[in-house]
């Protein structure tokens, strides 16, 4: 069953296009990853799935009642708004205890309802956020780089976690991500993004195409220099025009 | 009843529906980081005062439809991403000073700017009273109804759109009830104080506070506080009633902050 499909998007960033001519789509039970350099359109491209960007040209078709379970990549919470786990999973709409309880269980943080969202660690701000997006048992579950700030084995755990939730619910999954060995072992499909679709396939068709090999290298190679790409650029670099984030904000895992 | 006990206590019932009011919306302008936005859409207002007067209508219509054209302003222009600090402060500064002129021209109307400026609590009638408190009861009820997802856009726009929330709209009801609050507050702490009344028992409640819930019951209760105490403080010592209730609020404030800073040094 197709969820949601995209054809022939534009979406321009004060004049500049960021994605054009996009086609998209995704059916149910699927998990498809996003990969591209900073600057590509991949956050570009989620927030115009979710509604949050409205498309310069091109249609969108989302599944009529259509569940979206979004788990952003990083969310601040201002410091003076005090928010406990608990109240967090309740918004927008509320949820019985034992529903949150449940929810939390799941995703391997029992009893931090009280706690406030301030005080938790990196990895557990994820879980909380995953598990807020799973309470509405999505039919689409997108990531925008939800592992972004965890370490190796913390974000391997996330993964798993993320294929067991796709077989308890036989929802969608739509991740953007940057660990490669990740998609390559958890995709059913990788699109490569920059600015338009470069190519897109099977994870072993995608990282034989020179369109990929032409932004992320080949082979073993390609893995180094996404890693290289990940921890060494330079905070001054210029964005391309679908990157909307400020110089200062790129998240680094943290040794 | 003396007179006195009259007096006092018609101050004290406008000044406490303008507490209630303005302590859950406070908390949205603290979260949001909108102090200019309260600063710039209260001083538009003496420009609705002239108006209003220049053209004889009611002052509360008048400040209503300024502030809401403020208000609307500032939101479409934020959204459209110009430099908000500069641009805030600009209109801000602006609005009040163009009031001011306006009403320098207007030679047969005797206006106590003053009682704009900082208002004039003491000299309610049933009549203001009535208007306060339909007007904090239109504001609860608003902010009530749109509570959680006024909450859940605040915390993060784009989680809102997942959730089928439109962050713009809620933005559109939060500018609506800061205007019907500068409106009704103008009486009770003028222009220049009512951003104290939404900023300062707000940010006192943050103390005590571990949901955003309790820390809008708690902001009524310090905005409460510092009506009666300021009333009270202002008779004793003769001094301007509005002044002395923002005061009374940044003597809490400061106790509060106190109370947070032993609270860290001790953990």
């Amino acid at each position: 069953m197709r969820l949601l499909s995209l054809r022939q998007a534009t979406i321009r960033h004060s004049g500049t296009p960021a994605l054009e001519g996009v086609d998209f789509h995704i059916d149910k039970g699927e998990i498809v990853t996003i990969l591209g350099p900073n600057g590509s359109g991949k956050s570009t491209l989620l927030r115009s799935l979710i509604g949050a960007l409205p498309l310069s040209s091109g249609t969108l078709d989302r599944a009529p009642g259509l569940r979206i379970g979004y788990v952003p990549q990083k969310l601040h919470i201002d410091p003076t708004l005090p928010l406990t786990v608990r109240r967090f999973l309740s918004l927008p709409k509320r949820i019985p205890n034992a529903v949150a309880e449940a929810a939390l269980d799941d995703v391997g943080l029992p009893d931090l309802g009280d706690h406030p969202m301030a005080g938790l660690s990196g990895g557990q701000f994820q879980r909380v956020l995953l598990a807020r997006a799973l309470l509405i048992r999505p039919d689409l579950l997108i990531l925008d780089e939800a592992t972004q700030g965890l370490d190796q084995p913390g974000s391997a755990a996330f993964y798993q976690k993320i294929e067991q939730v796709r077989a308890d619910l036989g929802c969608a999954v739509l991740m953007v991500s940057h660990e490669l060995h990740v998609v390559m072992a958890a995709s059913d499909r990788v699109i490569c993004l920059n600015g338009h679709v470069c190519c897109e396939g099977a994870p072993a068709q995608v990282a034989s195409a020179p369109e990929y090999q032409a932004l992320f290298g080949t082979g073993t190679h390609g893995t180094l220099a996404l890693y290289r790409h990940e921890h060494d650029h330079s905070h001054d670099h210029d964005h391309g025009p679908g990157c909307d984030h400020g110089p200062a904000e790129h998240g680094h895992p943290q040794p | 009843m003396t007179l006195f006990d009259d007096f006092i206590v018609l101050a004290a019932l406008a000044g406490i529906g303008v507490a209630i009011a303005a302590a859950p919306l406070g908390c949205f302008v603290v979260w949001r980081r909108m102090a200019y936005f309260g600063d710039a859409t209260a001083h538009a207002s003496i420009l609705g005062v002239a108006l209003a007067l220049t053209f004889d209508t009611s002052i509360l219509a008048g400040v209503l439809v300024t502030a809401l054209l403020m208000a609307g302003t500032i939101s479409a222009l934020s959204d459209r991403g110009y430099a908000m600090d500069t641009l805030l402060g600009v209109m801000a500064h602006s609005a009040l000073a163009l009031g001011l002129v306006a009403v320098s021209f207007l030679r047969d109307v005797r206006v106590d700017l003053m009682a704009y400026l900082f208002g004039d609590i003491l000299a309610v009638s049933l009549t203001d009273i009535a208007v306060v408190w339909i007007g904090a009861a239109l504001v609860l009820v608003i902010l009530w109804w749109r509570w959680s997802s006024l909450l859940t856009a605040t915390l993060n726009p784009e989680l809102a759109r997942a959730s089928g929330i439109a962050p713009h709209r809620e933005q559109l009801v939060l500018t609506l009830a800061l205007a019907i609050v500068v409106a009704v507050a103008i009486k009770v702490v003028g222009v220049l104080l009512i951003t104290a009344m939404l900023l300062i028992p707000a940010a006192t409640a943050r103390t005590f506070s571990n949901t955003p819930e309790r820390m809008a019951v708690m902001a009524a209760l310090v905005g409460t506080l510092s009506v009666l105490g300021g009333l009270l403080m202002s008779f004793r010592l003769d001094t301007p009633t509005g002044p002395t209730i923002v005061a009374m609020g940044t003597g809490l404030f400061l106790g509060a902050s106190l109370i947070t800073f032993l609270r860290r040094s001790t953990s």
